[in-house]
């Protein structure tokens, strides 16, 4: 099977520091992938790369067969890369309704999705338990709506691959616990890459697991073999039990 | 913006175009003809509001994009001798023109920046005005003669500087770019616009191409800008440097700030309350500046979001 999303040797640096260097990754489609690793480890860096949000030093990205690494960030979005933020970044004068809307219209223009607007919409919101508070304006949502409400937006992107920056980040535990179902159900249409630092969820949620340091990938393999890393132990997890 | 309540949006425009229309049976002469000139300045307020309001660009040179229509109308008819239509034409093509190389240069900027640099260029367009004084007529500008302001189809004619013809003229300017505005800001279009205000980089990480659309709020709204001053030429007459100046790029924003940025009736409201506190405080002083600045003061401390803007706020959730 073809790979969905390639990088090669993909590199980024901020003056003098590094914090992507040398990166050669590889997505499958339909996995949930999850990568973790500890505070400056290039995470963010990593994914903002592939969103396009900001270009490379050096290296390559390859998505579904073509080479994106120059394109701009709106369209790797219309090709199906969907990015939701680590700092909530919904709109927060409008509705939550009209912050869904922004996406859905998008899929109708490109012709990725067909409907009305508000359909698709109202479809969103629901699957994220939102639909109740489609006309609030989105600045009045709890934190934990809010970051639904994200989630929201990047499913009505309609993505082939969906990038979830620290999705669980001040969300009580009932929340979690939704949150998780939620990414299952994305996950059986488009392939979900997942950076998290709440453990419990990387270990119930990912098919694979990238443990990123100092901006290289230290490891990567399934939940047990990272488990079971001692470098990553060292690395990540504290001290070898 | 929301989906909800179209046909109430609808009615009110529509009921403020059918206040004006009835108005003008009404009113006495010295209004009715006031009335005229806010309405086709409002159409500029407008022009500017789309940028400013919705998109949340401030410029401080769309006096340029007024007197592109101004000039590119009131000259064809002058040294051309082209018929009214044509002229009027000619002025929205001039601002339209103008607003696509504005918008490709200046839109690379952003914020103060963009202030500056669209100051720079309503400079520039001001200073060739007079340079070119053997055709603009540099400072004292030119006159429109009369016999030319009058619009023939075949027996029938209509003189523009009949108060009754110039007075529903302007009314049917205002109600086109209303309505053409209104349609814009409840469009899909009008929905990016107003992402765009709010975060740029969130809009474009949902797949819009924020350039192209900046690029073309900015001609709809220079546009709509020379369409007011292509009227303005052709029904006041008078063509004159003093509208590509500074102070007429900050009058919109005056206008658009008093009547509620980002509402479609606000550019009305702001230019009508604009019009008439100095029309009322000179009639009591010639200091009538100062009661103008005071009551922009009192408006910005209680009214931050201008008049309609407010209601909006407060009462009316609905209005777009």
């Amino acid at each position: 099977m073809m790979p969905l999303l390639t990088t090669k040797n993909l590199a980024r640096n901020f003056g003098g520091l590094r914090a992507v260097d040398g990166v050669d990754f590889q997505l499958m489609p339909g996995e949930i992938r999850a990568v973790i690793g500890p505070n400056g480890a290039g995470k963010t860096t990593f994914v903002s790369l592939l969103s396009g949000r900001i270009l490379p030093s050096s290296g390559m990205i390859v998505f579904d067969g073509d080479d994106i690494t120059s394109q701009a960030a709106y369209v790797r979005v219309r090709r199906g890369i969907a990015y939701t933020f680590q700092i909530t970044s919904v709109f927060a004068n409008l509705s939550a309704y009209d912050n869904v809307a922004l996406p859905v219209q998008r899929t109708l223009t490109d012709g990725r999705s067909k409907g009305a607007v508000r359909t698709g919409v109202m479809a969103a919101l629901e699957r994220t338990g939102l639909a109740d508070r489609a006309h609030m304006p989105a600045g009045q949502l709890s934190y934990g709506h809010q970051r639904l409400l994200e989630v929201a937006m990047g499913l009505a992107l309609k993505p082939r691959l969906l990038i979830l920056d620290e999705p669980t980040q001040g969300l009580a535990d009932s929340e979690i616990d939704n949150f998780i179902e939620l990414v299952r159900e994305i996950a059986k249409s488009a392939t979900v890459l997942l950076i998290e630092h709440n453990m419990p969820v990387v270990m119930q949620l990912a098919d694979r697991i990238t443990v990123f340091n100092a901006g290289r990938i230290l490891a990567e393999g399934t939940p047990e073999q990272i488990r079971d890393n001692t470098q990553v132990q060292e690395a990540y997890l504290g001290t070898a039990p | 913006m929301s989906e909800a309540s179209p046909a109430k949006a609808y009615a009110l425009h529509l009921g403020v175009i059918a206040l004006l229309f009835a108005l003008s049976f009404v009113l006495p002469d010295y209004h009715h003809g006031l009335l005229a000139r806010i309405m086709v300045l409002a159409v500029f307020a407008m022009g500017y509001n789309m940028l400013f309001g919705y998109v949340g660009l401030l410029s401080l040179g769309h006096a340029m994009f007024f007197a592109a229509g101004l000039y590119g109308a009131g000259l064809s008819v002058i040294h051309l001798g082209w018929s009214l239509p044509l002229a009027f034409l000619a002025g929205i093509a001039c601002g339209a023109l103008l607003s696509l190389v504005i918008g490709l240069l200046a839109l690379r900027t952003t914020g103060v920046a963009f202030m500056i640099v669209t100051m720079m260029f309503a400079q520039v367009f001001y200073l060739t005005i007079l340079y070119f004084a053997a055709w603009t007529g540099g400072d004292q500008g030119l006159v429109v003669p009369q016999p030319a302001r009058v619009l023939t189809f075949g027996a029938t004619s209509l003189d523009l500087t009949n108060p009754t013809v110039r007075y529903m003229s302007a009314l049917a300017l205002f109600s086109v770019v209303l309505l053409i505005t209104l349609a814009i800001v409840r469009s899909r279009h009008g929905r990016v616009l107003v992402a765009i205000r709010e975060n740029e980089e969130r809009t474009k990480m949902l797949g819009y191409d924020t350039f192209s659309n900046k690029l073309a709020a900015m001609i709809v709204s220079g546009t709509i800008c020379a369409a007011s001053g292509a009227a303005y030429a052709l029904l006041f007459g008078y063509v004159g440097s003093s509208f590509a100046s500074v102070q007429y790029s900050i009058l919109p924003l005056l206008w658009v700030l008093l009547g509620g940025a980002a509402t479609t009736l606000g550019a009305l409201i702001g230019t009508v309350f604009m019009y008439y506190v100095i029309d009322i405080a000179s009639g009591y002083t010639s200091a009538y500046l100062l009661i103008v600045g005071i009551a922009l003061i009192l408006l910005v401390l209680f009214f931050p979001k201008g008049i309609l803007g407010t209601i909006r706020q407060r009462w009316l959730g609905w209005l777009p």
